[in-house]
């Protein structure tokens, strides 16, 4: 049996690695469920310090934590911050399977280990008693030395493999300023600058699209990566309510009989779709 | 309390990892998932470890975590590069072998 100290820390890393895989599993965006996954970890390397593996527990922080968690925000904020699943099932039913599966699983994996004869344990005092790191060295350069070696080859692939998969080939010459320039002119297609987002008294981001004289959007006031992920936000029909609002407080502050006031415009209909003859009218 | 509870735990976080694997669309977080099954497995070699009173399974912990790190510098750099020519990050999205 082990100390009250270490069952009472393994209850409160417990609860914390098992919330934060949880909260990794079920939260929506990527960013928070790095974040989870990097508290599941830290607790992870506590729990290895608590059993003498002192180096693997500071392995598990500098590296994992340090290192890999990192490397996902990095790829994480590449993408998209605010990239989220795509709820549509492709296959029907599989999300409802695969959580069956997996409570099917974790049955069957406890259960095999409550079966298991582990009630004795021996600890690594004898096996830590150079110290855990001088004990891990002598296994590694002597038992292992081959894995050992074979690992770094692996690495160096990895590194070499990272680098080819996104290595961009820059196929012609990059264009200049000036043949921009004679570019737009000649294709005539926008030579004036874009029109800027939209900069209103209460609003001013760069996902605001401006807006037309007929109040509706200027789609090239935002720019392409918004517009691709779909991030734009449409406020024109709030600000054409609070100009309606506006309008009628004025109205009431000047006493002005309704036929003077002026006509509020409703909320903007959709653009309406001129009516395509059918065949049979066309006949 | 016996040092099995953290068997118990690792059982727990893998089976965690592996619904995770088969809930989940972003391949990012797939990815992740995948990491917390490849942590599931360590803790229970370090638990191992203990339990015999050698060090071989800190050994089996430490390549696991050396060949986890070469796992994720290629498959982030797959996804980035999916990422690029397709314009998303759902793994329902990617059904070509070709880029």
């Amino acid at each position: 049996m082990t100390s009250t100290g270490e069952a009472v820390q393994f209850w409160v890393l417990a609860v914390i690695a098992v919330g934060g895989a949880l909260g990794m599993l079920l939260m929506k965006k990527a960013v928070h469920s790095a974040l989870c996954l990097a508290a599941t970890m830290l607790s992870l390397a506590v729990c290895y310090l608590a059993q003498g593996a002192v180096f693997l527990g500071v392995v598990q922080i500098v590296v994992y934590t340090g290192a890999i968690m990192m490397l996902f925000l990095f790829v994480v904020m590449l993408v998209g911050v605010s990239s989220e699943d795509s709820l549509k099932e492709q296959l029907k039913g599989q999300r409802v399977a695969a959580v069956l599966c997996g409570v099917g699983f974790g049955v069957l994996l406890i259960a095999g280990l409550a079966n298991a004869k582990l009630s004795h344990f021996t600890g690594l005092s004898e096996a830590n008693a150079e110290g855990n790191v001088q004990g891990l060295a002598k296994l590694i350069f002597t038992k292992y030395v081959w894995a050992f070696e074979v690992t770094g080859a692996l690495l160096i692939t990895a590194a070499i493999g990272a680098m080819v998969l996104t290595h961009r080939e820059k196929i012609r010459e990059r264009l200049t300023q000036r043949q921009l320039a004679a570019q737009r002119v000649k294709d005539n297609i926008q030579v004036p600058p874009l029109p800027a987002p939209g900069v209103y008294a209460r609003h001013n981001a760069v996902d605001i699209p401006a807006l037309l004289p007929d109040g509706t959007v200027a789609e090239d006031s935002v720019m392409s990566t918004l517009r691709e992920r779909g991030q734009i936000r449409d406020v024109s029909q709030e600000m054409l309510q609070r100009m309606a609002e506006l309008e009628e407080a004025t109205a009431d502050w000047l006493g002005r009989p309704s036929s003077a006031r002026p006509q509020v415009a409703g909320p903007r209909q959709a653009l309406e779709t001129v009516p395509t003859p059918t065949k049979e009218e066309a006949e | 309390m016996n040092p099995v509870n953290y068997l118990y735990l690792a059982a727990l976080l893998f089976t965690i990892g592996a619904s995770g694997v088969l809930i989940r669309r972003n391949a990012i977080v797939l990815f992740m998932c995948v990491e917390l099954m490849l942590n599931a497995s360590n803790l229970a070699l370090v638990t191992f470890s203990r339990l015999h009173g050698n060090l071989d399974g800190q050994i089996l912990a430490f390549f696991t975590m050396v060949v986890a790190a070469a796992e994720v510098v290629v498959g982030l750099a797959i996804i980035v590069s999916i990422f690029r020519t397709r314009h998303s990050a759902s793994v329902d999205d990617s059904n070509l072998m070709k880029l």
